[in-house]
């Protein structure tokens, strides 16, 4: 495996996405967006507690995690697109013909789908978490972030997050022919990451760093088994032979 | 340069290729044809490593396409032009080959000096920071031409090349085809243009799942036994027509006033015929020989399988 082919594969990924509109305004609109709308919730509900800090930190860490979902949406859209793209455009073929691994294809594919998705998660995490240090210091006499608790989420589950939409769009891509098609199935992966900022939302659970610790060794687990279950679909025989 | 023995590839219970045995020489244009389905594609994939065989061997510039470690030297030394050109349309022309010249780890000197040197030859060179989408097909595909002999390779697999282009397109790409020839290129050419075949190709293999037959394109037209003499007659009447059936010719189809029978030695059998026809009180204004063609043998050939 030469990583040098599959950074070269990535930046041509990079080069065709960057041409799509689309896919950029979703990766910087929604994280921008998210982080404007809880920045504005957070500087609000700061003015509103009149020194009261545990209601201003209540929710601050649930609302952390809503970056880690974003994670698990973002790349879903990028891969989709480079792998059924590539799929309908019919250039798979070619470039199986030449000298590059399946392996390096998928990987460049998979940074490709990585990078941009998880740099715009973090820049508007970071918005959110500057913004709201600059809201409750006041109130809190400290500065909430950074934290233990942020750090596991935003660095160690949302990679594995993203990870997990991009194995599941990469196996979703072999088995339809339509990019968005590819893109609804693999923007379902927010679902099980979802469902944890529910139950944290309704109590069932706490977002204490051993839960986000358990939690992304289970999504760890799921990754590993996804990714040989993804290495097994891209591969040049299964493409060409059994891809619909 | 390539040589297979008894290559075969099933999908399930489907045969694809059967049995193929051939060698394809260094420098040789060398045309595969065969109806749709008759496994032209998977022998390309297969050669080109992009697919497995299910038995038999096939060795590409003397490297075995079964051996995983030899597949990536044999991928380094073949061009493939797929019969779907596969082009990044949101990449432009200049973009398409340089990505490609990057994968064969090209220099970017290098990449710069082949990716101006192609496009200038197939006239796209001021196209060429135009997107690949907005290319016409006769465009893209010498833009996939390009792409496959971007590093260079000694051999180069065209799978219907000149399919859906337009009469001009067509002859373009079958120039550049007839250059490549005179730089010594194996060309290995899928196609079931008998004419294309005819006219570039030094040997022809006719493919039908089976190898059907190979050899120069004389040699393939020779192949099939028998002329036909087609005599034109001032007129004809039941006389005449009674003379030649008592010569036993075979095959006689009559079409106005011009007879054509079927004759497998013209220079022994003409003389007798027009004999007769002159005997009956016939009136011979020509004498044609029409020859086997090289469509003769591919339609036999073919035929001669489904049946």
């Amino acid at each position: 495996m030469n990583l040098g082919t599959s950074l070269t594969v990535a930046a041509k990924e990079l080069m065709v996405v960057r041409r799509k509109k689309s896919i950029i305004y979703s990766i910087i609109v929604l994280p921008l967006l998210v982080s404007v709308a809880f920045s504005l919730y957070i500087n609000q509900a700061a003015a509103a507690a009149s020194g009261i800090p545990s209601d201003i930190s209540l929710g601050l860490d649930s609302i952390t995690y809503f970056f880690v979902v974003l994670a698990a949406v973002l790349p879903a859209s990028i891969a989709a697109y480079s792998i059924v793209g590539e799929k309908v455009e019919k250039s798979l073929e070619p470039l199986l013909a030449t000298p590059v691994t399946d392996g390096e294809i998928l990987l460049g594919k998979s940074i490709a789908a990585f990078v941009p998705p998880m740099l715009a998660a973090w820049a508007g995490a970071s918005i959110f978490m500057a913004d709201t240090d600059f809201a409750t210091h006041d109130l809190l006499s400290y500065y909430y972030f950074p934290n233990w608790t942020s750090g596991v989420m935003l660095l160690l589950l949302a990679p594995l997050a993203a990870i997990f939409s991009i194995e599941m769009a990469v196996i979703a891509s072999s088995r339809v022919s339509d990019v968005r098609a590819a893109n609804q199935i693999g923007g379902l992966t927010f679902i099980p990451f979802m469902a944890v900022f529910l139950a944290e939302a309704t109590s069932l659970i706490a977002l204490s760093i051993v839960n986000l610790l358990i939690i992304s060794g289970v999504v760890l687990v799921v990754d590993l088994a996804l990714f040989f279950l993804s290495a097994a679909t891209f591969r040049r025989e299964e493409i060409l032979t059994k891809w619909r | 340069m390539i040589e297979a023995e008894n290559l075969t590839r099933k999908f399930g219970d489907l045969t694809a290729v059967d049995n193929l045995t051939l060698r394809v020489d260094e420098g040789e244009v060398f045309g595969f044809l065969g109806p749709n389905g008759a496994g032209k594609t998977t022998t390309v994939r297969m050669l080109c490593c992009l697919i497995s065989k299910t038995s038999g061997s096939a060795r590409v510039g003397n490297y075995d396409i079964g051996s995983q470690e030899d597949a990536p030297k044999i991928r380094k030394i073949v061009g493939l032009v797929p019969d779907n050109v596969g082009l990044y349309e949101s990449l432009t022309a200049y973009e398409n080959l340089d990505y490609y010249g990057k994968l064969y780890k090209r220099t970017q000197a290098q990449r710069k000096e082949r990716i101006e040197y192609f496009l200038k030859l197939l006239g796209l060179w001021e196209k060429k920071d135009a997107m690949a989408g907005t290319f016409s097909k006769g465009m893209k595909q010498k833009l996939a031409i390009a792409r496959a002999l971007i590093h260079d390779p000694r051999i180069l697999f065209m799978d219907e090349p000149t399919a859906n282009l337009d009469p001009e397109s067509a002859k373009t790409v079958r120039d550049f085809i007839l250059e490549l020839k005179k730089e010594k290129k194996t060309i290995f050419l899928n196609t079931h243009n008998l004419d294309e075949a005819q006219r570039i190709c030094d040997r022809i293999a006719i493919l039908n799942t089976r190898l059907m037959s190979v050899g120069t394109p004389d040699e393939l037209e020779r192949s099939v036994r028998g002329t036909t003499t087609v005599i034109q007659l001032r007129r004809v009447n039941d006389a005449i027509l009674d003379a030649l059936k008592r010569l036993q010719v075979r095959n006689m189809v009559r079409e106005d006033r011009k007879l054509m029978v079927e004759v497998v030695d013209p220079e022994e059998e003409n003389p007798a015929i027009v004999h007769a026809i002159d005997a009956a009180g016939g009136e011979v204004v020509s004498v044609s020989v029409v020859g086997s063609t090289l469509e003769d043998a591919y339609l036999r050939l073919v035929r001669e399988r489904r049946e």
